[in-house]
């Protein structure tokens, strides 16, 4: 029998610097909910928006796989690996933080407001070699599709990353129905809806509202609405 | 009333950054070390609360480091601190406390 646990929009912890306008589906920095701490080895799922030509300097990271989705806009990043890039709506990230990494990450345009996802996952394995990555995905790809942008694996479609952990994303005409399959036993799914509306196992979800499912092998999909726009992040539920 | 917590890493730029975060908390005293034997010599000469293990510990390491530990003070609780910033330390710390 499955179950599921579902996260609204309006009960996700919220922080408001100014300049940064940050939600987060897990506790994360100041916002402590000791009913959200984790869905498997999902750790964070912070939806934030930042104000032009702002964002975070230079900090320090370990043993965290960090995964970077802008939605809207684009974000200037800097490494202490010696990277450098800007990364747009319609890319993916990847930062295996490992032993340690510092990074920058900034609002790459003055005029423009950044909105993007950022994903933490506890790695399968601690003290990894640090590793950053960034891939343009097909946005065609996604069309009534759920598109892998993430995998355990170097050869498979998408970024990888040091857990086994599968990321896609779709974007759905209104009716379109499917199921997807989950990756591997002991998974769960958490889904976020970027926008729209959908049923996932009967739960009518709307935008930014998150719903994690385990103890099954699928998932049934609907779009409601024709601006659809899902998430869903196969993850082990076990922590390692 | 302070809670003294403790934090062994081994990268000395994230050990810097955990120190000033612990200490920026009035309720938090953090000490900060990138050596086994310096948190082995803080365990035995003060209270601490809780331990934070951070980055670079190799398992071997680690398991002797926590039985040294532990040894010292049977109490104490020891975790496992992720990330190398303040994203998760809040949640950590209230959670091994509660």
């Amino acid at each position: 029998m499955s179950q599921f646990i579902l996260h609204k929009e309006n009960t996700r912890g919220h922080a408001n610097h100014g300049w940064l306008n940050a939600h987060h589906s897990f506790s994360f920095a100041n916002y402590y909910n000791p009913e959200r701490m984790h869905f498997g080895v999902l750790r964070v799922l912070n939806d934030d928006s930042i104000d032009g030509g702002m964002g975070f300097g230079s900090h320090p990271h370990d043993n965290m796989e960090i995964i970077t989705i802008p939605l809207a806009g684009a974000i200037a990043h800097k490494d202490s690996m010696g990277n450098s890039a800007v990364i747009k709506n319609g890319e993916i990230q990847v930062m295996s933080a490992g032993t340690g990494v510092s990074h920058s990450e900034f609002n790459a345009n003055a005029d423009e407001q950044l909105n993007l996802l950022q994903i933490w996952l506890f790695p399968n394995k601690k003290n990894v070699t640090p590793r950053y990555d960034q891939q343009t995905l097909d946005l065609a790809a996604r069309h009534n599709n759920f598109q892998q942008i993430l995998s355990p694996n170097a050869d498979d479609a998408g970024v990888w990353i040091q857990q086994d952990a599968w990321f896609s994303l779709g974007k759905f005409d209104e009716g379109f129905e499917t199921e997807y399959k989950i990756k591997k036993a002991g998974n769960g799914v958490y889904a976020f809806v970027i926008s729209g509306e959908v049923t996932i196992n009967g739960q009518v979800l709307s935008k930014r509202d998150g719903l994690g499912v385990w103890d099954t092998d699928s998932i049934s999909f609907k779009a409601n609405t024709a601006d659809a726009e899902v998430l869903l992040m196969d993850v082990p539920m076990e922590l390692n | 009333m302070q809670t003294t917590i403790l934090y062994i890493g081994r990268d000395t730029e994230i050990t810097a950054v955990m120190n000033r975060l612990l200490n920026a908390r009035p309720e938090w005293k953090g000490l900060c070390v990138c050596k086994d034997e310096e948190a082995i010599s803080i365990c035995a000469e003060q209270q601490v609360d809780l331990v934070l293990l951070g980055n670079g510990i190799e398992p071997s390491s680690e398991t002797e480091l926590k039985n040294k530990l532990l040894s010292l003070r049977p109490e104490l609780k020891i975790i496992q601190h992720y990330g190398g910033g303040s994203g998760l330390l809040y949640g950590e710390i209230m959670t091994a406390l509660s």
